[in-house]
């Protein structure tokens, strides 16, 4: 591809797929209720109820950084010591709250019941209740529901969660019929340009999940090619291949090399012919590698380690070595799909340190020895870190922000680099 | 179950971490879900803090439920006691925890640790934030100072003649509003009569210092929401007075030095008017007529809520509209403030209902939390932050106390700001037809680009333009003469959202459909001051 590949960096030797260390012990991470914050912006008319503690709407309210402005499409229905004493009158207390969000937001068009920790514990069955709940708004609104527990879900798992509660919900695609489905929140504008490129290859009907809205969800079947956007979906995949669908197997559309191989997962499975590919993405590869050259001198032989956090660790470090000429001290993920991650592996150097889970003090112990120009952390440890005078960039800004494809390669590029520019900058 | 959308506290486990991340030598072991490590931002992030908070977290998952979750305990205080070797342990539980029932304190008292093993009880399905620091601040010092209560009936020395009184400065801690400079304040003024503070806690406080409590002569209850428990229980078990004024404002801060020269028997005359309070004067002088009578809506935690409206009353000239809090352990104050004042008090945790009455009352100025400046912005109505929940913007960098003579000219400065200043608000409205005053003209500075792309930054004519148009609800059916609509564009854009409210709901109560020029100057009359 590019041609900025160096051939004794990133080289795949077979099989060798790179060993993994498993961690257990402290972890420091969100959990799946953070994906709120980006899904709720995302489907626009979608409601999410979480039935919670004062734990979990103080969660949401810090991991959005901000209070929002406008009013959220999103709240907490908080238990309080009643609600644990008889499950009937919690139920009872459920319903009242969501006719209370309905009444509030008449324009809302599907209501998610999101089941936290506490819920989980107390053995509330939201399956149920969003059942229950359907029958009373049938027509008007739909009410489905998942779980985001931080027992179950790390971080960017909740977003997993939600999509695969969505699955049951699309419509057959008809026998006979093909498409090509895209799983993953993705920024409007991004999806946008994702679907002028198969449009130009020749690729469709395209459609991607979550919907904007969720009056218009994708058809799904037997003839649905799946492919992710993002690496954390392993549930929904499922979910999708459960109803005939089959996966696809691509790196994740980031940087040139990632966004290159994850079309071309498409165009091979509709027979579309590699010039055809060479010749649409031509123009958007040279734009591509004009933007990275620049963040490349701030990036190249800079040593990185990734904390695990958002799971999308794996595609961003071979990116960053293979495309930015970033070495990798150290890649941890919060856990490893193998399944999702095949052709990524491949593309990781030999011998890079992959860790699984995390025993957090020992890894910041690790951290303190290796001292790499950047560590790519939760929001919790960024400040502490640097003053420790370490380098860093917050996981959190990868989720909210465009960086798939080749138009936000550079801007990708660039988010690691600035936090590397500034330390350069600063006399204070 | 509670319907919340933002909340103005967190669990009561936030306020425990409050506290030890105030602290040095102590650390916490919670037993919570990984998810519950987000706590951890709220210091790095908010406070910009250079250390994590000194918490470890179980992060038990749903595959350890049931069986070993209590293992999962003993290796987690195990592991955090070799590795930050604290002096004193405090083990708590979260939301989840407190569910399962692992009795995490009595595994951890049962390890045989050499240090003390304090266990927190932080009932999370009733309480919240400022409980949880009262009754963490309150175990730990009664933690630590049991074993030393004087046996009943008797009394701490006397003084002696030639050493200094000593004073505590008790409640400020991490997150808290102003909390640093506030500290530094007071500790100025006690100087200045002739008092040293001997210990402040929580924040920079070691376990050590906590045993030099019961060496000063008296406490100061800064910081009432989260030690007044404490100051309660030393008062009885130690027989130290606590002087209870908060001296946020010029009227509270001489009350204050009232009440420490009463207690420590000292003379603190001289102290009540130093040079360097020019909050006074600025008050008096000519230019502040105009903010008399503002009308100020006031929502906060009790203590600041209760000295605001006492400055706003006392100290500007404001008229109090309305004042509330989510503070519900403090509400009674709250609601004898409001009883002063000839006001209805607002006791909620619900900032729908805030934003409702922010909207109903249309004050001039609204003094809050950082979840009123955002009603407030909606509202279009000029904001000042006076109290926690707080935001990054509440610690600045300059030295900005709210308590003492400083403090009362910074709140000076802070409140007055964002208000209209005198001159400026009269030239506007004898030139309200000037062509270059009407509310879409580009200043003039910024040349001839009338009309299109207003600067960046003209954010309160912006929402004074959101909150210009007509109100929806039961004024839906009146309707404005062309001649109404046109005199209503007259008056200056920053009150004209104001203007129009007013004079829809007088319509709305007397009954009338069609809103006239003689309704217009009507509703003036009768909403005038």
């Amino acid at each position: 591809m590019s041609g900025q590949q160096t051939p004794d960096r990133g080289s795949t030797v077979g099989d060798m797929l790179p060993t993994v260390t498993r961690e257990r012990g402290q972890r420091q991470v969100f959990c799946g209720l953070a994906g709120i914050v980006w899904l709720h912006r995302k489907i626009q008319d979608a409601f999410f109820l979480v039935i919670g503690s004062r734990t979990c709407a103080h969660l949401l309210q810090s991991a959005a950084g901000v209070m929002i402005f406008a009013e959220p499409r999103f709240a907490t229905a908080i238990l309080h010591e009643r609600d644990l004493a008889g499950l009937a009158d919690c139920n009872a207390e459920l319903d009242r709250v969501v006719a209370e969000v309905l009444e509030r937001r008449p324009d809302i068009g599907t209501l998610f019941l999101v089941g936290s920790c506490p819920s989980e514990v107390i053995k509330l069955d939201l399956a149920k209740a969003a059942e229950r709940l359907s029958a009373v708004y049938s027509g008007r609104v739909r009410i489905l529901d998942y779980s985001a527990s931080g027992l179950e879900t790390t971080f960017t798992q909740g977003e997993d969660a939600c999509l695969k509660a969505l699955v049951p919900e699309l419509p057959e695609l008809p026998g006979g019929e093909r498409s090509l489905l895209v799983l993953g929140t993705l920024p409007d504008v991004v999806e946008d340009q994702f679907a002028r490129l198969f449009t130009e290859l020749g690729i469709g009907p395209v459609h991607f999940l979550p919907p904007r809205r969720t009056t218009e969800f994708p058809p799904l079947g037997s003839g649905t090619k799946v492919l992710l956007a993002q690496p954390f979906l392993g549930e929904t995949a499922r979910a999708c291949e459960a109803r005939g669908a089959s996966l696809l197997s691509a790196p994740y559309p980031f940087g040139i090399e990632g966004t290159l191989g994850w079309l071309r997962a498409a165009t091979e499975a509709w027979g579309v012919a590699e010039e055809v590919l060479d010749v649409v993405t031509a123009p958007a590869i040279a734009r591509a590698q004009r933007g990275l050259a620049h963040h490349r001198e701030s990036l190249e032989g800079k040593r990185i380690s990734f904390l695990p956090d958002s799971q999308l660790e794996i595609p961003l470090a071979r990116f960053l070595q293979r495309e930015c000429g970033m070495d990798l001290v150290e890649v941890g993920t919060p856990f490893l799909d193998r399944r999702l991650m095949t052709e990524e592996l491949h593309l990781l150097p030999e011998g890079v340190r992959l860790t699984e889970g995390q025993d957090l003090e020992r890894q910041l112990d690790r951290l303190r020895e290796d001292r790499p120009d950047l560590t790519v952390c939760g929001l919790g440890l960024a400040n502490p870190l640097e003053s420790e005078g370490l380098r860093t960039k917050w996981s959190i800004e990868l989720v909210f922000t465009p960086v798939h494809g080749f138009d936000q390669a550079a801007d990708l590029a660039e988010l690691f680099a600035r936090p590397l520019r500034r330390a350069a900058l600063l006399r204070v | 179950m509670q319907l919340t959308l933002w909340t103005y506290e967190g669990p009561p486990h936030i306020g425990a971490m409050r506290v030890v991340a105030s602290m040095e030598g102590v650390h916490l072991v919670l037993h919570a879900p990984q998810g519950d490590t987000y706590a951890d931002l709220l210091f790095t992030m908010i406070e910009r803090r250079g250390t994590r908070p000194p918490v470890s977290y179980t992060t038990f998952q749903a595959r350890e439920l049931g069986s070993d979750t209590a293992e999962l305990v003993k290796n987690s205080v195990g592991d955090a006691f070799e590795r930050f070797k604290p002096r004193v342990l405090l083990v708590g539980e979260a939301c989840t925890a407190e569910l399962i029932q692992d009795q995490p304190g009595a595994l951890a008292r049962g390890m045989g640790l050499p240090v003390p093993v304090l266990s927190l009880e932080l009932p999370a399905y009733a309480r919240k934030e400022c409980w949880g620091a009262n009754e963490t601040f309150y175990q730990l010092v009664r933690g630590l100072l049991k074993p030393r209560v004087p046996e009943a009936g008797r009394h701490p020395e006397p003084r002696p003649a030639d050493r200094r009184p000593r004073a505590n400065l008790l409640g400020p801690t991490a997150l808290g509003f102003r909390c640093r400079d506030d500290v530094e304040e007071v500790t100025r003024l006690l100087d200045s009569v002739g008092v040293d503070v001997h210990v402040v806690a929580p924040l920079g406080a070691t376990p050590e210092d906590l045993l030099r409590i019961p060496e000063a002569d008296f406490n100061v209850c800064l910081y009432p929401e989260t030690a007044d428990q404490t100051c309660l229980w030393l008062e009885r078990m130690f027989g130290q007075p606590t002087v209870k004024t908060v001296p946020i404002g010029i009227g509270a801060t001489r009350d204050f030095l009232d009440e420490v020269g009463r207690i420590a028997g000292i003379d603190v005359t001289d102290a009540k008017s130093p040079i360097s309070s020019r909050m006074p004067w600025y008050s008096r002088s000519v230019d502040s007529t105009y903010l008399t009578g503002k009308r100020v809506f006031i929502f906060a935690d009790a203590t600041h809520a209760v000295a605001a409206a006492r400055m706003c009353a006392e100290e500007l000239g404001f008229t109090v509209v309305g004042i509330g809090t989510y503070a519900r352990e403090f509400a009674r104050d709250v609601r004898e403030c409001a009883k002063r004042y000839g006001v209805e008090p607002l006791i909620t945790d619900d900032y729908l209902e805030v934003e409702k009455r922010a909207a109903e009352l249309q004050p001039e100025l609204m003094l809050g939390t950082q979840m009123e400046r955002h009603i407030a912005k909606r509202l279009g109505i000029p904001c000042a932050v006076i109290s926690a929940p707080v935001h990054v913007q509440d610690f600045p960098a300059r030295y900005a106390p709210q308590m003492g003579f400083e403090g009362a000219n910074v709140i000076f400065d802070t409140w007055v700001h964002p208000l209209m200043m005198g001159l400026e608000e009269h030239l506007i409205t004898m030139f309200r037809e000037d062509f270059e005053f009407h509310d879409a003209a580009t200043p003039s500075h910024l040349g001839s680009r009338v009309g299109t792309n207003r600067p960046a930054g003209s954010e309160l004519q912006e929402s004074a333009e959101s909150a210009d148009s007509p109100v929806q609800a039961d004024a839906s059916t009146i309707i404005w003469a062309a001649e109404a609509e046109q005199e209503l564009k007259k008056i200056p854009f920053f009150v004209r959202g104001k203007a129009r409210r007013n004079t829809e709901r007088f319509a709305a109560e007397q009954g009338i459909q069609t809103i006239t020029v003689e309704t217009l100057y009507d509703a003036k009359a009768h909403f005038g001051r």
